[in-house]
């Protein structure tokens, strides 16, 4: 599925960077808004796809994950907590901590069999956010009040202001789609493909597939973490809801309408889906007939999602073939 | 023991529900090789169907009757146009697609009945209680704890003894070799996902005394039945049974005894099955 990224696609990249980061200046507040949720959701989208397109495990149960995230920075920031970068610190860690013993019994199985128990472990830990009332707030999730502003050497940043929290979101999102590539471009990346491509084959030449496999969960974890506390920043509160299955499954929506393939194809495809869903509600409250709608045709006639077969399309003809 | 008869007697008819629309994913998926997650939309139509079928003519049979075969039109459709063109991709893909046509339904479930809840009351016949030691019991429910068993021994007959029962299993096993043989497979992949299809609205149909219909009952009974597929074993017909039995019983026991850990119980159900014998209860080795 998904090819060894080459460094050809970086005046594209460029261009984008520059984009997203002129956006606020002539955005209306409202798509500011909405853009800092797109680049949440598309960095949880790449690090699901980290497991998904390059290591072949479809987990349904990332959203637990981010949830850890989002409840360690709720439980903190309700707690006083007053420095932003150790509640950052603390949400990835515990998301990675989780993902460790989550993904420890999850990485022996394989294909429909993981998918089944991520989804199990993912609900467990939506039933200790739904039931644990006294810590978790229960149903109606955990507000936070104030949330402590960014402390850059002599500067404190507010994060008040939809675009403070827009170039804040932006930089880690940045930093983590960075990260990934940098992963999937190293050797490590390498045995992760060579782990969805074949593993008995692997496991042969003498690596030790379990061990890879929980690498790029935990990975994939911590990083769902920060997606978590970016989200718990965003909408001012943790909410049971973001641990349940169903959105759990947003970022494989996600991963499918932009294509699994790409190296940005998750993320491409979170923007599709917050666009398409601002768009569609705009006159009809039934946004999740349209999506499945166009979800369909995606699978069913373009299996490298829509991101994918542009730049498949544009590739081919730079190359001169048909 | 009153409490301990209760909590047995709702956890059988509960899983009986189950059994019934567990019994077609399992069937689907031993067959296609397919895990439908529309499963549950197909159930919930079936409940819908019913009711829409008992506002035309007064009767609960008539809804019973046709609301599962009009579904099992549907999912024929559905196998035809949709499912058809994946069963040799890649089983994320396979069930991605059925979630896409899970977010059809569901939501077209919503747009045709609207978001309300509906109550049906069970037929004349079934209505009403009977007795039971100090308190009473509804007949309706006990009515569900004997179809289950009738519907899963006339499955079993019908793919044991029956020819057509026994072409299809000959399909499942080798799909090659019966089309070599001169079966004519995908008329009957078509045939066993409306059958498939059928199972699960006439759970829905079923189910719609048992509960309330509304728009939410097709994604919460779709994670419960692959619970108990999976606890049963994949693909097994007798698993189905045996799961749902255990699942059903479990969460009446849990009710009562459980208190807040009851949520959590089918989902460390399932992981501890995953984890600790993969292929199920009865499912044959993966």
């Amino acid at each position: 599925m998904v090819k060894r990224p080459s460094l050809s696609g970086w005046p594209g990249a460029l261009v984008l960077l520059v984009f997203l980061a002129a956006a606020p200046s002539f955005l209306p507040v409202y798509w500011v808004l909405l853009g800092t949720e797109i680049l949440i959701m598309g960095l949880f989208a790449m690090s699901f796809n980290l497991l998904f397109g390059y290591t072949g495990l479809l987990s349904f149960g990332q959203g637990g994950l981010l949830g850890v995230g989002a409840y360690t920075a709720a439980l903190l920031m309700t707690h006083g907590v007053t420095s932003l970068w150790l509640v950052l610190l603390a949400s990835v860690g515990a998301a990675a901590v989780t993902a460790l013993l989550v993904g420890f019994l999850c990485v022996r199985r394989d294909e429909i069999f993981f998918a089944m128990l991520s989804l199990a472990l993912g609900m467990m830990l939506f039933t200790v956010a739904h039931n644990w009332r006294e810590v978790t707030g229960g149903s109606d999730g955990l507000p936070v009040f104030s949330v402590p502003p960014v402390v850059l050497g002599p500067w404190r940043v507010s994060l008040f202001a939809p675009a403070s929290a827009y170039y804040f979101v932006l930089f880690w999102a940045v930093a983590g789609a960075l990260f990934l590539w940098a992963l999937v471009r190293s050797p490590f990346g390498l045995i992760l493909t060579a782990v969805r491509e074949n593993k008995e084959r692997l496991s042969f030449s003498g690596a030790n597939v379990k061990a890879v496999r929980l690498a790029a969960f935990v990975t994939a974890g911590a990083l769902a973490g920060l997606a978590g506390f970016l989200l718990c920043l965003f909408n001012r509160m943790a909410t049971p809801d973001m641990l349940h299955w169903s959105f759990s499954a947003r970022p494989v929506l996600m991963t499918i309408l932009g294509g699994a393939g790409t190296f940005l194809g998750p993320a491409v495809g979170a923007a599709i889906f917050f666009v398409l869903e601002h768009w569609v509600t705009t006159f009809t409250e039934n946004w999740m007939i349209v999506l499945g709608a166009i979800l369909i045709p995606v699978v069913l006639f373009f299996p490298e999602g829509i991101w994918g077969t542009l730049l498949h399309a544009f590739r081919n003809r730079r190359c001169g073939t048909p | 023991m009153e409490s301990l008869l209760t909590n047995t007697l709702n956890g059988l008819s509960w899983g009986m529900l189950l059994f019934l629309i567990s019994v077609g994913l399992t069937t689907i998926f031993g067959v296609l090789g397919v895990l439908n997650f529309a499963h549950g939309s197909l159930f919930m139509l079936g409940a819908y169907g019913t009711l829409t079928v008992m506002h035309l003519f007064p009767s609960f049979w008539a809804g019973v009757l046709i609301a599962p075969l009009a579904t099992a039109l549907l999912g024929m459709a559905l196998e035809v146009t949709l499912l058809r063109r994946v069963y040799g991709r890649d089983v994320s893909y396979q069930l991605l697609l059925t979630f896409a046509v899970l977010l059809v339904l569901d939501d077209a479930v919503r747009i045709i009945w609207g978001p309300a809840y509906h109550v049906v009351d069970p037929p004349a016949l079934l209505s009403g209680t009977v007795p039971l030691f100090a308190h009473s019991y509804p007949v309706y429910r006990l009515f569900l704890i004997a179809v289950g068993p009738v519907l899963g021994l006339a499955l079993w007959a019908f793919f044991s003894w029956t020819r057509w029962g026994k072409i299809i299993r000959a399909a499942a096993q080798d799909r090659e070799m019966a089309e070599g043989v001169g079966i004519r497979v995908p008329l009957l992949f078509t045939l066993v996902f409306g059958l498939g299809a059928w199972l699960a609205a006439l759970g829905g149909a079923l189910a719609a005394p048992h509960q309330s219909v509304g728009p939410a009952m097709g994604e919460r009974i779709i994670i419960e039945s692959f619970i108990v597929v999976v606890v049963g074993g994949l693909g097994s017909f007798p698993g189905a049974f045996a799961g749902a039995l255990v699942l059903g019983l479990l969460e009446a026991f849990g009710t009562t005894f459980a208190g807040r850990v009851q949520m959590a119980l089918p989902y460390l159900l399932l992981a501890l099955v995953l984890l600790v014998r993969p292929r199920g209860l009865l499912g044959r080795e993966v």
